[in-house]
């Protein structure tokens, strides 16, 4: 489908760029064939939101929090990488290149793969599905990088013992256990999902060397970013969720970032910091950025 | 009926004896009655009245939902980001080379943003901190109103066009199903059952029905209209437009709720003595006179406690709108309950919550109280 519309397939050295990857989708809706150009799943409200489309604001250089400090979220969410960011968000709806918040969720689940979209723009869960239906037509292709190094969202469940637990020995013995490689192979090949080493992934049946989503596990190494690690997050990613809605519904772009710095700021403050003091404790997204070059 | 018949005993023989015996009975009685009610009274106490008087409390701190912080007292604080609201006057951009006011390509005026004067401007430390919500131009000015919290007041408006919507069509057309269904007609209780339906299912499970209904590419609604109009009719998304999003919502709880405030009217109905309309009909009267001069004084009563109920849950809209739209598109759904459960619950700050509660009640307050003053019985 790309090849025949003379669109370059990105490589994870050298994924698209903005402009490469707006005039994919410019091009992609032009041919008349898909109802959309690309799917980014407004329909997943929720989670997903924070989850998958912080990480295009990363890469544009913004981010939900200020990570040197945690402490505030003015000049991350409504700096202007994060201004440029809700700006590009809003023109995929203005154009019409991607469904907007009234998607319904059976499209989100199945028009990908019903062929209403070209693109789309969604977590490992959904490759084997995809794969079984287009074979080696299916590409599964890096974040683009929009300027910050290309971007898609990580997380990992974890395992804890409490520091009050009566058996501390009994917990770490079990959790030691359970994290050998078989258990995280027979783990990733129940649920799908990446394994979280490389000597564990060489042992399932997807991502081993040559298995049909190694490409995964090699884009979760590069571009994988986590969410801001704060406590501040559970109600940051909410205020999050609603400024990109409201801009993807045509909000002023600036007053609906503002508003969220706003929002979280003030939550961070009635919170005492959420243990944070101001002082750095990490690099920024853009400094994150750099240091990776 | 046993407390009349021994006061009765009483009465009859006042010796001490008696008067002993009658004590323990009452004793006796008054332990039962203790007895029955502590259950209801315990839950009402434990979720009703302690909550609520927790809710004044929490206005006035910064409790969390989950926290390893301490609460602290902080005033009034709540409700001040809850209730500011300012008019602030932006003049124009002046173009210093000419003098004249800069106009874009469209020729429209451009104003310098609100944000200017809000975010770290030290000449105006009032602003700090507020939001934009709406704004007017007259002349060379924008009157903006800036507000501490934009969506609360958002949400305010949108209450309050529910409800001047919902309270007359929704009475009305109760009154006029009842009307239709007051008849003695064979197979009359088909219609009675038919339009009482909708009320009897879970509002959540109407939410999501009509959530289909309303869908913007192959709902109902678009198919039905495209049908009636031979395809000439655009679909619209319903739930994802601005503009049609509260009237979807509107018509669906108008069809969800009328069948409850029917019934009222119709027991209103079936107390009118039918003699009445006897009467007027001997002396001439048609229908509407029929109507007007008997049936509407002969529903005062029920008409003043539909028009109280249709009120107090029109501004408590909250499940249509949180299964449906979740207050958007931008904000054009929120209401006051809503605002209220995403802050309290989902942000975990209840003590705004609890400060959007407190508001909420006295605001119900005072509207019931002037609807009980203007219908009160002027005889």
């Amino acid at each position: 489908m790309l090849e025949a519309n003379g669109i370059r397939i990105p490589t994870l050295d050298q994924p698209w760029d903005l402009a490469e990857f707006d005039a994919a989708l410019e091009t992609l809706q032009a041919t008349g064939d898909y109802e959309f150009a690309l799917d980014v799943g407004m329909a997943w409200t929720g989670e997903w939101y924070p989850y998958a489309f912080s990480p295009l604001m990363q890469s544009f250089g913004g981010d939900i929090i200020d990570r040197s400090t945690y402490t505030t979220a003015e000049g991350a969410i409504n700096g202007d990488e994060a201004i440029a960011f809700g700006e590009w968000w809003q023109s995929l709806f203005d154009r019409g290149l991607v469904p907007g918040t009234s998607q319904d969720g059976a499209d989100r689940d199945t028009g990908f793969i019903d062929g209403k979209y070209a693109l789309q723009w969604n977590g490992n869960w959904a490759a084997l599905a995809a794969l079984d239906a287009f074979g080696d037509d299916m590409l599964f292709l890096p974040a683009p990088d929009f300027g910050n190094g290309g971007r898609i969202g990580a997380a990992s469940w974890q395992f804890g013992v409490s520091s009050n637990s009566d058996n501390k020995a009994c917990g770490f013995a079990f959790i030691e256990h359970a994290i050998q490689d078989e258990y995280l192979a027979a783990f990733s090949n129940g649920i799908g999902l990446v394994p979280a080493t490389t000597s564990a992934a060489a042992l399932t049946e997807n991502y081993a060397p040559g298995g049909p989503l190694e490409v995964f596990f090699e884009l979760s190494n590069q571009q994988g970013t986590l969410r801001p690690p704060t406590p501040a997050y559970l109600s940051a990613a909410l205020t999050f969720e609603k400024a990109l809605a409201d801009i993807a519904n045509g909000a002023d772009v600036i007053d609906a970032l503002d508003a969220a710095a706003d929002e979280i700021n003030a939550d961070i403050e009635s919170n005492g910091g959420y243990g944070f003091d101001g002082s750095v404790v990490g690099p920024s997204i853009q400094e994150d950025a750099i240091a990776n070059d | 009926m046993s407390t009349s018949g021994s006061a009765q005993a009483t009465a009859v023989s006042p010796t001490s004896a008696s008067s002993q015996k009658f004590g323990r009975m009452r004793l006796q009685e008054a332990r039962a009655g203790v007895a029955m009610i502590a259950p209801a009274a315990f839950l009402m106490l434990g979720f009703l009245i302690i909550p609520f008087l927790m809710a004044f409390g929490f206005a006035f701190t910064n409790q969390r939902l989950i926290s390893p912080n301490p609460t602290e007292f902080v005033g009034m604080r709540n409700f001040e980001r809850l209730l500011t609201v300012r008019v602030f006057p932006i003049e124009a951009e002046i173009d210093p080379a000419t003098g004249d006011v800069v106009r874009d390509e469209e020729g429209t005026i451009v104003f310098p943003r609100a944000r200017n004067f809000t975010r770290d401007n030290p000449d105006y430390p009032e602003l700090d901190g507020l939001q934009e919500s709406f704004s007017w131009v007259r002349g060379t000015t924008q009157y903006t109103v800036l507000a501490g919290d934009s969506v609360f007041l958002r949400s305010l408006f949108n209450i309050f066009y529910f409800a001047i919507v919902i309270v007359p069509v929704q009475g009305g057309l109760g009154l006029v199903l009842a009307l239709l269904v007051n008849q003695k007609l064979r197979g009359i209780n088909i219609f009675r059952t038919i339009y009482f339906i909708p009320v009897v299912i879970s509002m959540v499970i109407v939410s999501i029905l009509w959530r289909f209904i309303y869908d913007g590419n192959n709902g109902l609604l678009n198919s039905l209209l495209g049908l009636f109009t031979m395809g000439a009719f655009q679909p619209i998304d319903w739930l994802g437009n601005t503009q049609t999003a509260m009237p979807a919502i509107m018509m669906m709880s108008i069809w969800q709720a009328v069948g409850f405030h029917m019934v009222i009217w119709l027991a209103g109905l079936q107390t009118i003595p039918g003699s009445l309309y006897e009467a007027a009909q001997v002396a001439g009267a048609n229908n509407w006179q029929q109507f007007r001069y008997v049936t509407w004084p002969g529903l005062r009563n029920t008409a003043v406690f539909v028009l109280i109920t249709i009120t107090m849950a029109a501004f408590s809209l909250f499940t249509q709108v949180d299964i449906m739209t979740r207050g958007g598109p931008l904000d054009s759904t929120t209401t006051i309950i809503h605002q209220a459960v995403q802050r309290g619950y989902q942000k975990q700050d209840i003590a705004y919550g609890s400060a959007i509660s407190v508001f909420f009640f006295l605001m119900v307050l005072t509207i019931a109280l002037i609807q009980r003053y203007l219908t009160r019985d002027r005889d």
